[in-house]
């Protein structure tokens, strides 16, 4: 996890290929929360807000034990929670570190049309790069985890860099260091799987959880962020996890099939009528059109 | 004296568009001209140049809805002064049917046009309807942020239709700019000084010629 893992693999808005992709192997970096032993302590809010030296935004108490309603553009990282009543009536609360999911198929990078301004690294690190952000707020519409957040002031969108900083130094990300119950876990993505895999188990054989099982959606190619939940078969519970995110269907028709027909029906208006002039010319020439009139006299 | 249009000038002209109607055309068409160059540059990676050019990604997108507005008024204004005579009219249907002779330059076959053929009154509908869709997914193009994640399909829609009823606005742009500007010669100047030859008048809008030279013939009151 060294600087190398920072090459760039796909970029946004760019036309033509990605200059030196796949020249490497590289392993593709994670983030496993494991929601059973999130005590929601928020430490790895506050570390993110440190590491990324974010300015302090005001909080919104909203009768939760939530810092405010959704991540915002200066604040990356939310614990989101829920009290959830079981079938048996009893109570549970469910907290979820809420940010960037890094997903291997993002929508963001999907969307964006500017050349540049969201890269996925070859470790599978999504950032946005602000210096090259248009702020047309694309990624907003791309995104089915509703992450990117705008800036009013700089009129660029910011999210959770999953700290590209901090990785390149071999470091893991700052949240994860904060955490005091061991519930955040970084490494590679088959790593973090397997003790992902591990732990679920572990709480359907022994700790009467028999729902329990990894969160890594496969409709964006799995993500850089996987969680453990004590229910796989609800993750709406966990603050309104998606069940099966995808790249909306109007975005995928828009970048896809749209615009392959558009280009081919601009270029083809324009020869077409180029063709037209060939063949027929104008409806008249300018020698005729002077001819005197008949008719009427002012 | 204002201007009025249809009225006979000197030397063999007629006024076909006031000063009003050709600023406003001018003010649709270099607002259009703008919103069509930058958005086709967040339309296409490989056009994105486009945006450097007009001063940069950010600028594009800063002056992109605002044009979009100034647009949208014009062609409100264009509305207002054409549509009474854009009406759909008996002739506007042989006129369809007669469509194939039209594209071959076989004008003396055609049905005769009033003030407009029923290809320009397509082309004014479309406009206008177009101009609609795209002022109110543009709108919320505009403000992403707003947009509350419970009515996040406004934003999957407005991604959609938006390039939609651009893409159909620059088919109808094209066909525009090739009849006034190469097909019929002396429609350009229309929208420049105002005024057309009564022979042009005759040769593409022989309805309406006909009603000038009556109007012109007709013992004053
Ligand atoms: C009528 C008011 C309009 C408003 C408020 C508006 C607003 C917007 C906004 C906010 C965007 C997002 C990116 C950007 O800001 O550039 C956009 C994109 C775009 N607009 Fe407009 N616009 C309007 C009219 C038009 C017109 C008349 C055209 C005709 C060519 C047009 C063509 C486009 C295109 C091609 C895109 C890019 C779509 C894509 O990325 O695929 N817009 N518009
Ligand atoms: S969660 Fe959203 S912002 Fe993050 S990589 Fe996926 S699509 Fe992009
Ligand atoms: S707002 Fe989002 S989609 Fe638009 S240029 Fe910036 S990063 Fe790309």
């Amino acid at each position: 996890m060294s600087q190398e893992t920072l090459r760039i693999q796909k970029i946004s808005g760019h036309a033509g290929s990605v200059p030196g992709e796949d020249t490497q192997r590289q392993y593709t970096v994670c983030k496993l929360i494991d929601t059973t032993t999130c005590i929601g302590c928020k430490a790895c809010e506050v570390a993110c807000m440190e590491w990324n030296d974010l300015p302090f935004g005001e909080t919104v108490f909203d009768n939760s034990y939530q810092t405010m309603p959704e991540t915002r553009w200066n604040y990356w990282n939310l614990i989101l929670f829920n009290e959830h009543e079981r079938e048996d009536g009893s109570l549970m609360w469910l907290m979820r570190k809420n940010q960037c999911m890094h997903c291997a198929e993002p929508g963001c990078l999907a969307a964006c049309p500017s050349d540049g301004a969201i890269v996925q690294y070859t470790n599978g690190i999504v950032d946005f790069q602000q210096d090259k952000c248009i702020g047309c707020g694309y990624c907003i519409t791309g995104c089915p985890f509703n992450i990117p957040k705008f800036n009013k002031e700089t009129k660029r969108v910011y999210k959770c860099t999953l700290c590209t900083d901090r990785v390149s130094q071999g470091l893991e990300p700052a949240c994860i260091k904060s955490c005091p119950t061991g519930c955040l876990h970084f490494g590679s993505k088959d790593d973090m799987k397997y003790l992902a895999e591990q732990r679920a188990k572990q709480l359907r054989d022994h700790y009467n959880f028999p729902k329990a099982g990894v969160y890594d959606p496969p409709g964006v190619g799995g993500t850089g962020v996987i969680y453990v939940l004590h229910d796989a078969s609800q993750p709406e519970l966990y603050g309104g996890l998606p069940k099966d995110p995808r790249i909306p269907l109007s975005v995928k028709l828009w970048k896809g099939p749209l615009k392959w027909l558009g280009n081919i029906a601009m270029v083809g208006g324009l020869i077409g009528l180029f063709a037209h002039y060939l063949r027929y010319g104008p409806k008249e020439r300018e020698e005729e059109a002077k001819e005197p009139h008949e008719g009427a006299q002012p | 004296m204002s201007e009025h249009a249809d009225q006979i000038l000197p030397h063999g002209r007629v006024l076909r568009y006031p000063f009003g109607e050709r600023l406003n055309h001018w003010i649709a068409a270099f607002s259009y001209i703008y919103l069509l160059l930058t958005g086709l540059a967040f339309w296409s990676p490989w056009l994105f140049w486009i945006a450097v050019l007009m001063g940069g990604g950010q600028i594009s997108r800063t002056l992109h809805p605002w044009a979009g507005l100034i647009f949208f008024y014009a062609v409100a204004r264009m509305h207002g002064y054409w549509s009474a005579q854009m009406k759909n009219t008996e002739v506007d249907k042989q006129w369809w049917r007669s469509i194939s002779h039209y594209v071959q330059n076989e004008d003396d076959k055609m049905p005769p046009a009033g003030r407009y053929n029923a290809g320009q009154k397509a082309l004014f509908w479309s406009f206008f309807y177009a101009a609609i869709v795209l002022l109110l997914t543009g709108i919320v193009l505009w403000f992403p942020e707003w947009i509350p994640w419970n009515l996040r399909w406004l934003r999957y829609i407005s991604v959609f239709l938006h390039p939609v009823a651009a893409l159909f606005t620059i088919a109808n742009f094209l066909i525009h700019i090739y009849m006034s500007a190469f097909a019929e010669r002396g429609a350009f100047g229309s929208v420049i000084h105002g005024d057309v030859t009564l022979h042009f008048a005759k040769r593409y809008h022989p309805a309406w010629y006909d009603e000038i030279v009556r109007r012109a013939n007709a013992p004053r009151k």
